[in-house]
């Protein structure tokens, strides 16, 4: 037991430093990559402090969280204290808290530690590696990120802050149903809820299911960036017209528990996208699953792992600098008249080949898989040509009243 | 710690206890180091420079509110759908997690578990009827959509 505990803290600390590390240098990134994107140079002086040394800019995270610790951590007089002070915190703690059952690899070998440690089963490179609901937990802890967000915003007691906090509150609970329903397809193929067994089942079969079920993918990739509040979603802060919103009256320590949280946020969907769609550590020819777990296999799949996800991680800043913001009903718009309609069919053409595809399969003589990818395509292509046909996104901007027009006559309108 | 549905847990608390240490930490290191230079312009709300001239917290519409109770609706509806998702795996096909090599196994100790069993035990009279009720579940609910929209509560404009 005591053993137990001491390979999990080992896990919780390496986790929470490489979280914190990555968050700063994925601040760093995002610059320069922004930079890149906008054909400017970008952060590129800091480097070893007292000498003249560059370094790329590698310096410049370190130089901003030491600025977050100096500066004047101010709270004004006219908020509610305990709920500012509350808020940041809340946001921190449940972003950083959802990586207890996400895996950062698949296991170490078994001649990890000698014999007389009591440790039976190789580890598992993931902090909490018994619990079988892992999904419901991601879904369950990563929604107190709404109390943060509401709270602050509530808190702030400036219009700013309370508009963007009732706008984040209203985004990040309309698309929490389309990425619910994004997983669910995919729990509905492996039966399991456990992160690395989603994983596995991918491995084994090395069908991806972002080949297998498109729609799914699709809907889910849409949803976590809305949830991370990645622009083109980023209306809950929108610089332009809300000053930040929820975050307006933040200072010092709790605004940088702020953005660090919303690093995470980006991380933690990054995570979930490779992992659930993008085949975790699986990659053909690289990593598979029949081979057994030697040193070299173990950090290959860890490197395949983070690869993938700095990967889609790089994708969505990508995104940030291609598309502009949403309008707030083109947000709502995309969110429930388009996406929970198709996260349903999705769901209904998984469960409808899960129970009878099989069968089917045999008689056509296709696999079991093969035919998953051909009815998700299908479903794909039917979607796409249905809600391009119809446009449910259409806004109506017809005024609500009749406008007069001073040379009308009353006579005239009112008959 | 006999339990070990309880012992599972036990790096779950472990991790958040961490995380909140992590947060104090910084918040104490913060506090040690910041200066506090209070002022009356810094205690005013902040609105690109103009006074506030009232509360924040006024009456706001009562969409976000028809939009948070369709949200329950919705959220509760998935919580339900998500048992029902591992248990219908079909025994024939074998779980990710008992087809995987042995080094990324689950313990597992439960036989045949979800639908397939209740079926052989003759709880459930086949499959096809546990399914015709999810999808009846869905269907429901998919009516509730349908006058959600046709009720204007997804309009903003």
């Amino acid at each position: 037991m005591l053993s137990t505990l001491i390979v999990a803290l080992i896990k919780i600390v390496l986790a929470l430093a490489g979280l914190m590390t990555a968050a700063a240098y994925l601040v760093l990134v995002e610059r320069r990559f922004a930079a890149w994107v906008q054909d400017r140079r970008g952060p590129n002086r800091v480097g070893v402090p007292l000498t003249r040394i560059r370094l790329f800019g590698l310096g410049q995270p370190i130089a901003d969280g030491v600025k977050f610790i100096f500066k004047a951590e101010f709270t004004p007089g006219h908020v509610d204290k305990l709920m500012f002070f509350v808020a940041p915190l809340t946001i921190f703690i449940a972003a950083a808290a959802v990586f207890a059952v996400i895996p950062f690899g698949s296991v170490l070998p078994q001649d990890f530690l000698p014999a007389g440690w009591g440790v039976s089963e190789p580890i598992r490179l993931v902090a909490a590696p018994g619990i079988d609901v892992g999904m419901i937990y991601v879904f369950a802890v990563g929604s107190i990120a709404v109390y943060g967000v509401v709270l602050g915003g509530w808190a702030s007691n400036n219009k700013y802050s309370f508009l963007g906090g009732l706008r984040s509150g209203a985004q990040l609970i309309s698309y929490e149903l389309p990425l619910g329903l994004g997983i669910l397809g995919v729990v509905l193929w492996t039966g399991s809820l456990r992160l690395d067994a989603i994983i596995a089942r991918q491995a084994v079969g090395g069908a991806w299911n972002c080949v297998l079920q498109p729609l799914g993918f699709l809907i889910f990739a849409v949803a976590a960036c809305a949830e991370a509040t990645r622009l083109p979603f980023d209306l809950p802060e929108t610089e332009q017209e809300l000053v930040g919103g929820y975050h307006t009256e933040y200072s010092g320590i709790k605004l940088m528990m702020y953005l660090v949280a919303e690093f995470l946020h980006m991380i933690t969907a990054s995570f979930l996208i490779v992992i659930l769609f993008l085949g975790g550590w699986h990659f053909w020819g690289i990593t598979g699953s029949g081979e057994a777990v030697t040193w070299p296999v173990a950090l290959l799949r860890v490197a395949v792992l983070l690869a993938k996800v700095l990967g889609v991680i790089l994708f969505f800043m990508l995104a940030r600098w291609s598309w502009p913001r949403f309008r707030f009903d083109q947000l709502m718009a995309l969110g429930w008249k388009v996406l929970i309609p198709l996260g349903l069919v999705n769901v209904v053409v998984v469960a409808a080949w899960a129970e009878f595809g099989p069968a089917l399969a045999a008689r056509w003589g296709i696999s079991d898989p093969l035919g998953l990818g051909l009815a998700g395509g299908a479903a794909l292509l039917l979607c796409w040509l249905v809600v391009a046909a119809s446009d449910p996104t259409r806004v109506d901007n017809s005024p609500r009243r009749r406008v007069v027009t001073p040379d009308q006559d009353v006579e005239e309108i009112f008959n | 710690m006999t339990d070990p549905a309880l012992s599972d847990a036990v790096p779950i608390f472990l991790f958040v206890a961490c995380a909140i240490a992590l947060a104090v930490v910084l918040l104490v290191i913060a506090q040690l180091f910041n200066p506090a230079r209070p002022g009356r312009v810094k205690r005013m709300p902040y609105e690109s420079g103009m006074d506030p001239f009232h509360d924040a917290r006024r009456r706001f519409d009562v969409r976000f509110y028809l939009l948070a109770i369709a949200f329950l609706v919705f959220d509760v509806e998935l919580l339900f759908l998500y048992p029902w998702a591992v248990a219908s795996h079909p025994a024939a096909v074998p779980r990710a997690a008992t087809v995987a090599p042995t080094d990324i196994t689950p313990p597992q100790t439960a036989p045949a578990v979800g639908i397939d069993a209740a079926v052989a035990s003759g709880l459930v009279e086949n499959r096809t009827l546990v399914f015709a009720g999810a999808m009846l579940f869905i269907l429901l609910l998919v009516l509730g959509f349908v006058y959600d929209w046709r009720k204007g509560v997804f309009q903003w404009r």
